[in-house]
């Protein structure tokens, strides 16, 4: 007969079974030569080109170099180049490679290696696509050297190639870079400080990186993309957790030194926690963009999306996106990035002061709005995307809209929003992204504030005068031309109304106090980093 | 028997030919674009048509479909959109942790449920019974994510005693295995002895009362071998096919585990391939469950004849 007691005791055996036989206290820190690290996302394929999201650019970071790198104050810096010649006509240019570069495969980088790279990025990148536009000759006349000679002066060339913005100017195998620009590369080899372990990667959950012993590092300190990349790690792995609050505890147990972008919930934990650093990731922030569809009514009349702009209230969208912590994002009656050199809010006086809802209605019946739905998808998946549009929503109805609200997936709004048929039809009318602040820093790689009708971006704007406004960036020579030059584009865009920037918002990343050298930079940077 | 054993096998190739019709069309019918994901958020409407045209997606329904069938009954699942990996590759990457995971569960909870529902019965109306429904209340009511984070915020944030995640394989030690999996197992279990405890106490309830039951006891028989051989024996049955419809919320259980305790298995490799739209992903993930789910029902009908002789095939 089995008693209380026998009961009793099999649930205690049992449950001592599973948790009590456990060590008092586990180790759990990783060793001093490995770096665990928490990216923003999955790492799902690791060809830059190919694939342009940032977390792809940030792991590409460590395994490809560059010929020039962007520095924190956003100018280009030699990195795999040694110097540079641009002739008298400013038509060609010929760049000279540092000696002692090597691919991980042990082979020398060569000019051809170079070129073959360049082909590919220029065909995906926007700069690169003007660059092509004009070479009439890419070609290595020795292994050391690259000409480019183009039909036009260019004078960002070398800002296009150390961009920071995707697709980077990564330098691969002549073999692996004649893969075409929209087709997956099959071996990843660069020349970077790290080589990627493809035997070790189980994408989506884990991906490491080995150090490469051969790399050798320019003389000069490393200041973001640019400058001597020394690494203090033998192997960096980048443990993708799809849950912030497992992240948060792996983080505070010691499973994970660094985390690249912590969830706005989960900061007051880690603040209170004298183990954690805590910092903005990104100095230059992401730019809030409520994009309209040009194509169709209403906000086909400037006059609609104007009234949309006269009612935004950044500081509504900001907090819906960060929430309390009003360090992490600011106002931006702007296009461009603020703190940057170019800065100009020209034209930006109808994105502050009081918010004006009664002439916005005004406006929006003169623009011959009557009342037809406004297609508004949301990705509801990805956390500030829902918030923005959680407002917009509100803001619409306030201004008297009916708004087909599409609650939807990230994957479902990139579909939709490249359908150019009316909002009936499985169009659109606006749709909410972001846009990295050090994309917004120049109009160089600067996609969304084109409008070029249909080879623009998604909701296809058309003003050839601001086109002409951004070729005029193009052409300046001074800095002060270039200023003046951004002033009027950012006047010209803000009075079209492109689209509505909705405020600049931050992030924090964190890492155990064992880790020192995580700077602020658009990207993890993992140079300068070490872990006692 | 053999001949039963290979008509069920035999029979599993409809019902496999009638998922991968339904996957495959509610993927490429269903809103979303690969092509999208991949070209990243700045890309042009261009950009995006090239990658789709490169990766075959622009191809009619039909062509993609018999193209998938073909490389299917060739045994091959595809590649990976995203990764460039063969599916089957990335399945065996995941495979482990989460048939270790669904593995240990069932031993946990079959260990652990079992007995309780038999003592329940066995004590009915009396606290103890109480006690495994309110406990079965608990498990059925409070999600699996909830369960997790209470676990890993006791035993690993603040006791240490366990790691927060992650997995370790068992090649690499069988207590390094063992610790990563406790907490997911139990937190998964939770929900899965509820069922079991509540299907087992009831069963045994009616078989408690049967006249077999009346007359062991006036031989004399002590309460072990009455609850254990003859009457557990007989509850069996319904009890093993629960454990067997149970597979199901494991596999979906699996899927939120597997995220809070981030475990790499094939329940996180589901979720982040449906993100994306990874679709020789999904369809393979989703055939291999309906594969599995398949046999575990066949392995069921078949654990029936050891419980109840009168059952053949």
């Amino acid at each position: 007969m089995i008693g209380r007691r026998a009961a009793a005791g099999l649930a205690a055996a049992t449950f001592a079974a599973t948790t009590l036989a456990a060590p008092a206290v586990r180790a759990q820190a990783s060793p001093a030569r490995t770096l665990r690290f928490a990216p923003h996302a999955p790492l799902a394929n690791l060809d830059p080109i190919w694939g342009t999201q940032y977390v792809v650019r940030n792991a590409a970071m460590l395994v490809w170099d560059t010929l020039y790198g962007i520095d924190s104050r956003l100018e280009p810096k030699p990195q795999m180049a040694e110097a540079h010649e641009v002739s008298d006509d400013r038509l060609t240019w010929t760049i000279r490679l540092r000696s002692g570069l090597r691919f991980h495969d042990g082979d020398p980088v060569r000019g051809k290696d170079v070129v073959a790279s360049l082909e590919r990025w220029m065909v995906r990148d926007p700069m690169g696509q003007s660059i092509r536009a004009l070479r009439e000759e890419l070609a290595a006349p020795d292994d050391r050297t690259i000409r480019l000679r183009l039909s036009a002066p260019y004078p960002r060339l070398l800002q296009a190639l150390g961009a920071l913005g995707a697709p980077c100017a990564f330098i691969m195998p002549e073999r692996i870079a004649r893969t075409d620009p929209f087709t997956q590369i099959d071996e990843v080899i660069g020349s970077g400080p790290m080589r990627f372990r493809k035997d070790e990667w189980d994408p989506g959950a884990r991906a490491t990186f080995e150090r490469f012993e051969r790399y050798e590092p320019r003389d000069e300190p490393a200041d973001w993309i640019a400058g001597g990349k020394r690494i203090a790690f033998d192997r960096i792995e980048w443990i993708a957790r799809p849950d912030p609050a497992a992240t948060a505890a792996a983080l505070q147990s010691g499973e994970l030194d660094w985390w690249e972008q912590v969830a706005p919930d989960h900061v007051p934990v880690l603040r209170r926690n004298r183990q954690i650093g805590l910092d903005i990731a990104d100095p230059l922030g992401n730019i809030g963009s409520l994009r309209f569809n040009h194509l169709h009514p209403p906000f086909n009349d400037v006059r609609a999306r104007r009234a949309i702009a006269m009612v935004v209230d950044q500081a509504d969208y900001m907090r819906a996106v960060v929430g309390d912590d009003d360090v992490l994002w600011r106002r931006v009656p702007s296009f461009f990035t603020p703190e940057t050199p170019l800065y100009s809010d020209a034209g930006g006086e109808i994105l502050s002061g009081p918010r004006d809802h009664d002439a916005a209605r005004r406006l929006l019946a003169e623009s011959g709005y009557d009342g037809q739905p406004i297609t508004l998808l949301v990705a509801e998946d990805v956390a500030p995307l829902k918030a923005m549009g959680q407002v917009t929503h509100r803001l619409l109805r306030e201004l008297g809209c009916v708004v087909d609200y599409v609650a939807t997936d990230w994957g479902t709004v990139a579909r939709r929003r490249a359908v150019r048929a009316p909002p009936a039809k499985g169009g659109w009318n606006i749709f909410h992204t972001w846009h990295a602040g050090v994309d917004c820093a120049t109009p160089a790689g600067y996609t969304a504030l084109r409008t070029n009708g249909d080879g623009a971006w998604f909701g296809w704007p058309n003003d050839a005068g601001i086109e002409r406004l951004r070729e005029a960036w193009f052409a300046a020579v001074t800095p002060a031309e270039e200023r003046a030059a951004v002033a009027e584009l950012n006047r010209a865009s803000m009075a079209f109304m492109t689209w509505v920037p909705t405020g600049l918002f931050m992030a924090y990343q964190a890492w155990r106090r064992s880790v020192s050298g995580i700077v602020k930079a658009p990207l993890p940077l993992f140079w300068g980093v070490a872990k006692a | 028997m053999l001949a039963y054993i290979a008509r069920r096998i035999l029979s599993t190739i409809p019902v496999m030919l009638v998922v991968a019709f339904v996957v495959f069309s509610m993927l490429i019918l269903s809103p979303g674009d690969p092509a999208a994901v991949i070209a990243g958020d700045q890309a042009t409407p261009e950009d995006v048509e090239r990658i789709r045209a490169a990766l075959g997606l622009d191809r009619p329904f039909l062509v993609q479909f018999a193209e998938f069938l073909w490389r299917l009954v060739n045994f091959d699942l595809g590649t990976s959109i995203f990764t460039n990996l063969p599916v089957t590759h990335m399945i065996a990457q995941r495979i482990e942790p989460t048939v270790s995971l669904m593995v240990l569960t069932i031993i946990f909870s079959v260990t652990i449920a079992v007995p309780m529902g038999v003592i329940a019965a066995w004590k009915a109306g009396s606290w103890i019974d109480r006690a495994v429904m309110v406990f079965a209340v608990l498990g059925f009511s409070v999600p699996v994510f909830v369960i997790g984070y209470l676990l890993a915020y006791i035993f690993a944030l603040e006791l240490d005693w366990l790691p927060v995640q992650g997995y370790t394989p068992i090649a690499r030690g069988f207590w390094p295995f063992l610790e990563n999996l406790i907490l997911p197992t139990i937190a998964l279990g939770s929900v899965y002895i509820a069922l079991i405890a509540r299907i087992t106490r009831a069963t045994m309830l009616e078989v408690l009362a049967q006249d077999y039951i009346r007359t062991a006891k006036a031989k004399g028989l002590g309460t072990r071998p009455i609850l254990f051989l003859h009457a557990l024996k007989n509850a069996a049955v319904p009890i093993s096919t629960v454990v067997g419809i149970g597979i199901a919320l494991l596999i979906g259980g699996a899927v939120v585990t597997e995220s809070v305790f981030a475990i790499p298995g094939l329940g996180r490799l589901t979720v982040d391939a449906i993100l994306r739209r990874d679709y020789p992903v999904i369809q393979g993930v989703v055939l291999l469950f309906s594969f599995v789910y398949v046999l575990v029902n066949l392995m069921i009908d078949l654990l029936y004849t050891v419980f109840d002789p009168r059952i053949r095939y």
